[in-house]
């Protein structure tokens, strides 16, 4: 029995400030992956909606609002919420429908609309919610999480700041070349070392920004795209969707403290590190099959956590990783050639779909001058809060 | 009126100064401690939940890592937009006995710049802000001068 799906269609609307609906861009997301798909919204069995907590509610049901916003055609909907990884858990839905038989063709879309500054907690007093807590007690923002990674880093691994700025640098070339990017000027080691200290060691330029987007794919049974003329489609082989194991012993967002190892002994490796191995067992590769990976680099230095994470490189060689030039575009294992958060700030649960869609473009040899050479097999990797992990492989 | 001091959250910490301790608690049945304080039920996903009970934790422990505020948090955090923000430091701070590790502020007038991974940290009762009524108290870590 396959477990593969086929990508029939990608489509997405520019990232950026643009002041609308997120509705708005999904649906434009959603026609462009349409159109690419060559289906019309009317052959759609199944629509699957990340759900966007900034939206009002239509955002908590964003597979209803997407459908009305198409037009209503009876599509079996569903909405789904996952923090980061949300554009994930609906591309695993939609993936289940399709191997479950419930459904031939489903479209996937996700969209945001980002407010100005830090993301923070739903309101009210919330005394019970870790989110709201690490705000009233500690004033920890997402950076300043980001922050302590990076500090870790530096005393564990001998990483500097300048080494955090070379990511910039390489993503910010590299969204340069992708029309759908916010950030479309290359950027310089000095202009980051220039920029603000947010929180330290992390400056302005090391932190992606929050952005509004929308993301869609058009999903399909390896059948169904067969007899639609799709011969040789991009077909995503696993999703990866594992929660920690306990005792998780890396402080995550939006925790104030970790579980304790005193009784447990951690097995397995960090969470990270399990999303990853989760997905190329599901795939049934390895890192060393890899043509290309995209991560989620919130921070510069998360970026270079994600190299050890997945195996791209041994505990503490992300460095030497990038600066040998093995994940810029053309080196052994180019990570992030779409740019990247650097490039795109983060629209929360369209993220991880456009993350597929920048898989798909470089797996059909789509991807214009940020073409990986002979791209055959990607992974995308993303982690949402509250253990929320997620990674996709996609191979042609 | 006296104002009341009263914690930013309850059941956390308490004690005063050289007995001031962040209350954890543990399971009768696994040794798992926790904290933030699980009392409902133990999250050993192999422990068929045991007794929580309430358990001071290790006063001091080593910096696992650091970084600070540059820019005014948003709300629930308190802060008075008529002053100037001034960038406070967090600390995570490894507790050896109880193998975890406990994000927390700085006491007032330690930066980044006074910290580095390893060093020693102790649990202080500090103030996170006051109001007309209340003074709202919290833990802080202060390096306690042992390094590495």
């Amino acid at each position: 029995m396959t477990t593969e799906v086929a990508v029939l269609g990608v489509g997405m609307h520019p990232w950026g400030k643009w002041g609308r609906s997120f509705v708005e861009y999904g649906a434009v997301a959603a026609r462009a992956a349409l159109a690419d798909a060559g289906l019309e919204w009317r052959d759609i069995g199944a629509i699957v909606g990340a759900d966007t907590v900034r939206g009002g509610y239509p955002g908590y049901v964003a597979g209803a609002t997407f459908a009305k916003a198409l037009g209503w055609q009876g599509a079996r909907a569903t909405s789904v919420y996952a923090a980061c990884a949300s554009g994930a858990q609906a591309v695993n839905t939609a993936r289940a429908q399709i191997l479950a038989g419930l459904a031939d063709v489903v479209l996937v879309v996700g969209a945001d609309a980002a407010p100005k500054g830090f993301f923070r907690p739903a309101g009210g007093d919330r005394p019970d919610d870790p989110d709201w807590l690490r705000f009233r007690v500690l004033g920890a923002t997402n950076p300043a999480y980001f922050g302590l990674y990076a500090r870790r880093r530096m005393a564990v691994h001998g990483d500097t700041p300048e080494d955090f700025a070379q990511v910039k640098v390489k993503n910010a070339a590299l969204g340069a070349l992708n029309p759908y990017a916010r950030y479309r000027k290359p950027v310089t080691a000095e202009e980051v070392a220039a920029s603000a200290v947010v929180a330290d060691p992390l400056r302005l330029l090391d932190i992606c920004a929050t952005s509004d987007g929308g993301a869609a794919l058009v999903l399909a049974g390896m059948e169904f795209a067969r007899r639609h003329g799709a011969r040789e489609p991009v077909r995503i082989r696993a999703v990866s969707t594992v929660t920690p194991r306990y005792p998780s012993t890396v402080l995550d967002l939006p925790d104030i403290a970790t579980d304790s190892a005193a009784a447990v002994q951690p097995e397995g490796g960090t969470f990270r590190e399990s999303i990853g191995r989760a997905a190329y067992e599901e795939a049934g590769i390895g890192p060393d099959d890899l043509s290309f990976a995209e991560v989620y680099d919130l921070s510069t230095a998360l970026e270079l956590q994600w190299y050890e994470d997945l195996g791209l490189c041994g505990r503490g060689e992300a460095v030497k990783l990038l600066r040998e030039g093995s994940t810029a575009l053309g080196g052994r294992i180019p990570v992030n050639v779409s740019g990247g958060l650097a490039s795109f700030g983060e629209a929360v649960p369209a993220q991880a779909i456009a993350q597929v869609c920048e898989l798909t473009w470089q797996l059909r040899g789509d991807a214009g001058d940020r073409q990986v050479a002979g791209a055959r097999v990607g992974i995308a990797a993303n982690q949402g809060l509250f253990g929320h992990g997620s990674a996709v492989v996609a191979m042609r | 009126m006296p104002r009341t001091r009263t914690p930013v959250v309850a059941g956390w910490f308490a004690g005063d100064g050289d007995d001031f301790r962040l209350l954890g608690t543990r399971c009768s049945g696994c040794a798992s401690v926790f904290f933030p304080r699980e009392d409902a039920h133990c999250r050993n996903p192999d422990c068929s939940g045991g007794v929580l009970e309430e358990v001071p934790l290790s006063r001091r422990g080593r910096v696992w890592s650091y970084t600070d505020s540059r820019y005014r948090p948003p709300s629930p955090y308190v802060t008075n937009p008529e002053l100037p923000w001034e960038p406070y430091a967090l600390i995570a701070v490894e507790l050896e006995p109880e193998r975890l590790v406990v994000l927390g502020q700085a006491v007032p007038g330690v930066t980044v710049a006074d910290l580095m991974v390893g060093m020693e940290v102790e649990v202080v009762p500090g103030v996170l802000h006051e109001d007309a009524e209340t003074i709202w108290t919290t833990w802080q870590w202060q390096p306690t001068g042992v390094t590495s």
